[in-house]
């Protein structure tokens, strides 16, 4: 059973549809993340969860009440905004007791929660340093811990990394996964980093233009793209045009001179899409001229022309000889490394 | 080489700044100290002034308690015309944040707008709609029967306070409105998701954090209000006399320069003790804020 659940949600701006038709089942303890570029409405959507924005239609429930009829104050949910939004002129201890404070918690059970709130996040001994006093990594674990300490029924993460350097932003997403793991609190993440999504979420919410592309675990999302927009946009990937060739038994997928059978119940011209690190060099297989080859350490990157358009190959760089620039090569996949979808416009 | 280059690098700002530093010293340092000067000097009904060097002005300030009254005045009026322009000003500032932003544009521009009016029109105006039993609005109040005599404003210490908030409002919200500005545009939302109800949020939240911003425009506010000089010539006349006035009448009307340069001195002086003082708590009270 869905412990949260959004049902055909959408949100208007005036005449400019900003979400429409999202229905999502969120279960218990489960970490989602809402994946698509800036401006796709996932901070709108998440807002709406928050209750600081009206749905224009759809119902969000949560365990099976409504959501949208209580008051944004009374939902119990713990928000970390992209900018923080931590009070300034508190200390560290005092912006994660204000959540507290609100429910009536008496003070001796406040002071325990808060100072192991703020030991979760790695904070024990900045109890009375301000905000701005602190770094970002700081500030970000401030804000978690003061969402955090409420104990929310859900936890929203608006863009929370987005604004720490590199290193940083990859030891905030494995201390955040284990805290999540610990506690157990249902999490939606917001980003529009595709890496960020994938390494900590259970599932993802592919978004482009306010519409939901896929819903997937990470390895769904990333190895059977529904869309060509989802398969572009979690990594690199090469679309090549192909043909489904019926009137052959058994029926055949043909791009260029790579040919191989066909999946059931596509006909006419697809789209066949090949993750880089899936594609091998073979005897047999599309033909293909090395344009460009780099060296990456741990793998080669090869840009190649191939009779379907450019192609990106990366080899492990497991110590065989590889092909030079100039090199004519065929390039070949497995069948079930590829995915195969209809072409729209052909 | 590099000495002469570092001390060519030391003369220079002093030589960049020497223009305007002139000019801050001519029209500004030197007539402030003749002024200074001019109060420890001697003055007589027929002698005139007396370039000698005695305490007789700021003996008589000192001991008489005219003065003290209407120096105490002065600054209850300054105090007072600060506490409403804080209290209208404030909440005026924080509504005007929260409006759309073509609503903003346009009110903003109706609070700014008066600052373009010459103040003596808009004091003039005041006394137009409550000067006695001609004023406008007396005469209506008076013609609907709801009050029988004219409300007393003109000659008053609360026409006085009226019209300097009227005058001194823009600084206030202007200086509210930067402090607004700082904040950050999601901090009521993360209030309210921490279950604090818009009171609260506003208390607790919002207040500590313009609450610099009030205090920096209650600075200027009540620095302009103690040394107005056209409000109180206006609604208080020879009547009620302010520092400033009573400074003005004692150069133009009764010729005692000695005496008005004494009092003008006395008012700057204290105003400088009390802003420089206010600045420094207030600086140190909101570090936290400010940085
Ligand atoms: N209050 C608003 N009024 C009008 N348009 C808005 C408002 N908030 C967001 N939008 C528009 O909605 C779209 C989605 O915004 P948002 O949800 O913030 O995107 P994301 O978080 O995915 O970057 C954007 O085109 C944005 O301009
Ligand atoms: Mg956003």
């Amino acid at each position: 059973m869905a412990y949260l659940e959004l049902d055909r949600v959408a949100k208007q701006f005036g005449a400019q549809t900003v979400v429409d038709d999202f229905s999502l089942a969120v279960g218990k303890g489960e970490f989602i993340s809402f994946l698509g570029p800036s401006g796709c409405g996932k901070t709108t959507t998440l807002q709406m969860i928050a209750g600081f924005l009206d749905p224009t239609r759809g119902a969000i429930r949560l365990e099976d009440k409504d959501l949208t009829a209580v008051h944004p104050a009374k939902r119990g949910l713990g928000i970390v905004f992209q900018s923080y939004a931590l009070f300034p002129h508190m200390t560290a201890a005092e912006n994660v007791a204000f959540g507290l404070e609100m429910r009536n918690v008496p003070r001796a059970e406040r002071a325990e929660r808060v100072r192991a709130a703020l030991a979760m996040v790695g904070l024990a001994g900045f109890e009375d340093r301000h905000p701005r006093r602190m770094s970002g990594g700081q500030q970000q674990r401030v804000a978690l811990a003061r969402a955090l300490v409420i104990k929310p029924s859900v936890l929203l993460l608006d863009e929370p990394l987005s604004n720490l350097d590199a290193k940083l932003r990859e030891e905030m997403q494995i201390e955040l996964r284990q805290i999540q793991r610990t506690i157990g609190t249902t999490t939606i993440l917001v980003t529009h980093d595709q890496n960020e999504a994938m390494s900590l979420s259970d599932r993802i919410v592919v978004m482009s233009q306010g519409k939901i592309e896929q819903i997937g675990t990470p390895q769904e999302t990333y190895e059977k793209p529904a869309s060509a927009f989802v398969s572009q946009f979690l990594g690199k990937t090469n679309d090549f045009a192909a043909a489904v060739d019926r009137t052959a038994t058994p029926a055949q997928v043909a791009a260029g001179s790579w040919s191989a059978p066909a999946p059931a119940g596509l006909s006419g011209p697809v789209t066949v899409s090949v993750r880089p690190e899936r594609i091998g060099f073979g005897d047999t297989g599309l033909s293909a001229k090395i344009i460009t080859r780099i060296f990456q350490g741990n793998h080669w990157l090869f840009q190649c022309d191939s009779e379907c358009g450019t192609a990106i190959v990366i080899r492990q760089n497991d110590g065989q000889a590889q092909p030079v620039e100039g090199d004519a090569v065929r390039l070949t996949w497995r069948t079930e490394d590829m995915s195969v979808r209809a072409r729209a416009g052909a | 080489m590099s000495a002469v280059a570092e001390e060519r690098d030391a003369r220079a700002p002093w030589a960049l700044a020497a223009p305007a530093l002139m000019l801050f010293v001519g029209v500004l340092l030197i007539p402030l100290a003749m002024t200074v000067m001019l109060s420890f000097h001697d003055w007589g009904q027929y002698k005139g002034i007396e370039p000698v060097f005695i305490l007789k002005n700021w003996h008589e300030i000192a001991t008489d308690p005219y003065y003290a009254e209407m120096f105490w005045r002065t600054f209850r009026i300054a105090i007072l015309t600060t506490l409403l322009t804080a209290l209208l000003g404030a909440p005026e500032a924080y509504i005007l944040n929260r409006m759309d932003g073509r609503w903003k544009s346009f009110f903003l521009l109706v609070i700014l707008g008066p600052l373009l009016i010459s103040v003596v029109a808009r004091t003039l105006g005041w006394a137009l709609l409550f000067g006695g039993n001609n004023g406008l609005v007396n005469k209506l109040l008076m013609s609907a029967g709801v009050i029988r005599s004219p409300i007393p404003f003109m000659f008053t210490e609360t026409g006085m306070v009226i019209a300097l908030a009227h005058v001194m409002m823009p600084f206030m919200v202007l200086s509210v409105w930067a402090a607004l500005q700082r904040l950050d545009p999601q901090i009521e939302n993360a209030a309210m998701s921490l279950g604090a109800g818009p009171i609260t949020t506003i208390r607790r939240i919002i207040m500590p954090q313009i609450m610099p911003g009030v205090l920096s425009g209650a600075i200027i506010v009540f620095s302009l209000s103690a040394s107005a000089f056209a409000t109180p010539a206006i609604i208080g006349g020879r009547r009620l006399k302010v520092a400033a006035t009573l400074a003005y009448d004692e150069f133009l009307n009764t010729l005692n320069w000695p005496l008005g340069a004494a009092v003008a001195t006395l008012l700057l002086v204290a105003l400088v003790l009390i802003v420089v003082g206010s600045n420094a708590l207030i600086e140190r009270r909101y570090a936290e804020v400010f940085r």
